[in-house]
Formats: structure tokens, sequence, C-alpha cells
């Protein structure tokens, strides 16, 4: 019996995929699309898109594997997103990109400076998507992301600043609203997380939202186990179980059941000397017990790069009671990677394929989850995103 | 009006340098500008009405800093962008 407290699900898994897989790589100077063979050994790079645009997330709608979806800005434009029916060959704008209402007249109202996650909706729902932005707003869209709307139930909740901290609490890029879940049992019931503010949930499409934060850890408040104030990093549902959370946080690597409501903290298995700190989390498409981090430093002033200079992988496969190193193939010293929240993906092949891209410029692919990973593409610009999709 | 557009901008107006539009403030310009290259607005001005960081709004060579400025029909417009950062 798997972790996860539920048998596992051979007869209904879903099957393998088997054919060429895109990485849709976001960077602070464009984005690119890597395509690969069936056999997921050879690799083409296609672009640059938007050249000079800082690009926070691409991704391609898993629903009709056809609309793509680009959040850009330049340093000096306001934001928008792009729209892509074929695969990046031609592009149109949103009619009305994420904007937060204007306030009333002598109000300070607020201002979207970048879309920074893109998620699409519920399978019974085609055509939606949500949008996380920085400072945190989420926004929703019923066209396939040509306009988007306020989601008011979040944006407006009177909690938000108190959930939030407020502007100034947030990453070095801004305050973010991340990781936008689904049950794919349910489109009313979604979970959120912000850096800063913490993880929340809804079960009512986004209308009322609680904090769910019990048990983990915000050490840099003064009260470390506060209701809410956390920093996740990056928050995965698995697809098969989805009661069965996972969030790389700032404080470390948690699991959760959601009947029980309480996260464990599953990184204090994680070797001491590396830590439980980084920012991706990547979930077997298949088998809700096994899980990818990526550690970084996160000691003194926070370094945020390999510990050590060593970079690796890290797998667990019974829900976080161990953990085991993956690095061969990675740099053996003096490499100091920092792999961003959004910047490590899994394929839906057999093996699974582990993708990440380095603030460097570089992405590394494992076709035999994370056995061994080779360099597909380097001296792109500084890498946000990563995503890997089926073609 | 005349308008003058900054290159970061011109892949909305078909890379036309110089457009026409017409308002009698500064903002009214700018929504007849989006209302024919849709989507150019709101990479200069925010939803709040706030012209963003970096970019400068100028009127007959005088920098204008709110939307509510007034304009004349024989006045020009330039719009310029404050390009920096690695």
């Amino acid at each position: 019996m798997p972790r996860s407290g539920r048998r596992r699900p051979e007869t209904f898994l879903p099957p393998a995929a088997a054919g060429p897989v895109a990485l849709l790589v976001a960077t602070r100077k464009g984005a690119f699309i890597l395509k690969s063979d069936r056999a997921r050994r050879a690799w083409k790079t296609a672009g640059p898109h938007f050249l000079g645009h800082t690009t926070h997330h691409a991704m391609l709608d898993p629903r009709d594997r056809r609309t793509l979806l680009v959040a850009a800005r330049t340093g000096h434009l306001g934001p928008t997103i792009f729209r892509s029916g074929d695969l990046g060959r031609s592009w149109k704008e949103a009619a009305r990109p994420p904007a937060f209402p204007k306030a009333p007249e002598g109000a300070k109202g607020r201002v979207v400076d970048h879309t920074f996650w893109l998620a699409p909706g519920h399978a019974s729902e085609p055509r939606v998507w949500y949008a996380g932005t920085s400072p945190q707003g989420l926004f929703r869209s019923e066209d396939s992301g040509d306009t988007w709307t306020p989601v008011s139930g979040f944006n407006d909740h009177p909690m938000v600043p108190k959930w939030t901290g407020g502007e100034q609490d947030g990453t070095p890029d801004g305050p973010k609203l991340h990781s936008i879940l689904i049950d794919p049992r349910d489109p009313a019931h979604m979970y959120i997380g912000m850096s800063s503010g913490g993880v929340f949930e809804s079960r009512d499409q986004g209308r009322d939202w609680k904090p769910l934060n019990a048990g983990c850890l915000a050490d840099f408040l003064p009260d470390p186990h506060p209701e809410y104030g956390h920093d996740p990093h990056c928050v995965r549902l698995h697809p098969l179980a989805p009661d069965v959370l996972y969030q790389q946080n700032h404080c470390g690597i948690y699991r959760m059941e959601r009947a029980q409501g309480r996260w464990e903290r599953i990184g204090l298995a994680m070797p001491k000397q590396v830590g439980d700190i980084g920012f991706p989390l990547v979930l077997h498409p298949r088998d809700p017990d096994t899980a990818w981090v990526f550690p970084m430093d996160g000691t003194q002033v926070w370094p945020r790069t390999s510990p050590g200079g060593k970079p690796a992988a890290y797998v667990t496969r019974n829900a976080g009671k161990t953990w085991k190193r993956l690095d061969a193939g990675l740099p053996k010293n003096q490499a100091w990677l920092t792999v961003k929240r959004q910047a490590m993906s899994a394929d839906a092949h057999q093996p699974v394929g582990i993708y990440l891209g380095t603030t460097s410029g570089e992405v590394w692919a494992s076709t035999h989850e994370g056995a061994k990973w080779t360099c597909i593409a380097r001296h792109l610009p500084q890498i946000y995103a990563v995503e890997a999709a089926e073609l | 009006m005349k308008v003058l557009i900054p290159g970061p901008l011109r892949s909305y107006t078909g890379e036309r340098r110089e457009v026409q539009a017409a308002g009698s403030t500064v903002g009214e310009v700018l929504a007849d500008l989006d209302r024919r290259y849709p989507g150019i607005r709101f990479r200069m001005i925010d939803e709040q009405d706030g012209i963003r960081r970096h970019i400068r709004i100028f009127v007959n060579g005088g920098q204008v800093r709110a939307l509510d400025a007034p304009l004349r029909a024989a006045d020009e417009v330039l719009i310029f962008q404050a390009l920096s950062g690695g």
C-alpha cells in the first residue's frame, strides 16, 4: 500500500505518453521551444519568441494540445499575455490582459506588474484558464486567454492585505500568486500558493478562501507557526490522488493528506548537509508517492545556489520517507546553479522525463527519471520556467 | 494630431513611427490610439491610469505627467521610452 493511503490505481492509470515532447522555456529575455524526437534523444530549439520580453511562464493547454499562452512584459512596457494556436508559428495578444479594477477616485488601486503563473482550468471547462500575478492577484479567462477578469472573491477579500503582508513582503522580483491547482474531481475546489501569504483553499470556485498552512513553518516571522504569512515556493496536487498535496516551501519540503489538514515536513529525511530548501517540486504523473526536488543553499544570506556547488536533484519514491540523490551527468563541482520554482518539469513518458532550466541558461534533461542528466541547451538567457508538454 | 511612436511599440502600429490620433486630452488621444491599435495603451498606461515608470509623454517638446493634460489639434505628441538595465 503506498503512503498516500489508497491502493495504487494500476487499473485506471493513464497510459504513458510515447510521442515527441516540447519544452516551453520562459526566460528573462524571451521564450524558446525545445522539441524532441519520439525517443527524446534529439532536441531542436526554436525561438526566441518575444526577444527582449521578460517571459515568466509559457504553458500549453493539455486539454487541446494547441493553445499556448505566454506571460510577458518588457522591463519598460506593461504586462500582457500572448496566445498561439499553432505552437508558436503565429501569435495574438490578449485583448484584455490581467489587470486589477480601476480604484474609485481618491483611492489607491493595485497594478499588475507581471503575470507570473498560467494554469489551464478544469477538464470540464475547456476554455477556462487562471492566472496568478505579481503582486498577488488571481484572474480567470473563459475564452482561452483572450480576456481576463479578476477573481473578486480573492482579490477583494478583506483579509488579502493581512494574508499577503502587503506588497513589501515578497520575493526580490515582487510578491507572487502561483501554484493555481484545480481538483480534477471538482472545478470549484481550488488551491493557490502565495509568496508570501501561504497556501489557500477555495471550495466555491474562488468566491471564498481559507488558509491551509497548519504544520508548516514560517521561521522568518516572530511566530513561526502562524495561520498565514508563509512562503510556499511551489505547491503540487497529484491528479490521481487529489487529496495529497506537496510543497517545496521556504522552510522545507512538506506533504499533506488533505483529510488531516496538516503539513508534514518530509524534507527532514533529506541529508542534513544538503537540507530541504529549494524552489521547484515535481510529481510523477502516475505515482503520487514519487516526487523530485532540486535543493538549493538556504543558509545564512540565502545564496540560492546548489549546495556546495554540487548540483543534484533528489527523488522520493515513498512519499518522503527517504530521498535519493540524482546527480549523474551534472557537474561534479564549482557549479552554482539556481533552478527557479517553475523551472523543473516532468513529461508523461515511461520512464518519466525530468527537465530543469537554470538561471545560467542551461536546460538539462533526464529521460530516466533523473538517473542520468544531459545538457540539451545552453547559453540561453536566465531561465524562469520550463514546462514539458506532450505533442 | 500627429503621434510619434517609440520603437518598442511599433509592433502595434505596423512599424509606423508616426501615426494619427484624435482627442482633446492626452488620455483621449491614447484611448483613440488604442482603438486604432488594440493593446498599445496598456503597455504604456496601467489600470489605475498611471503612466508606466519608463514611459515619457511629451507634447510639443514639453513633458506631461497626467492623462488630463489638454491638447489642441495642431499639437504633436511624442511617446518616448526610457530604456535602461541589462
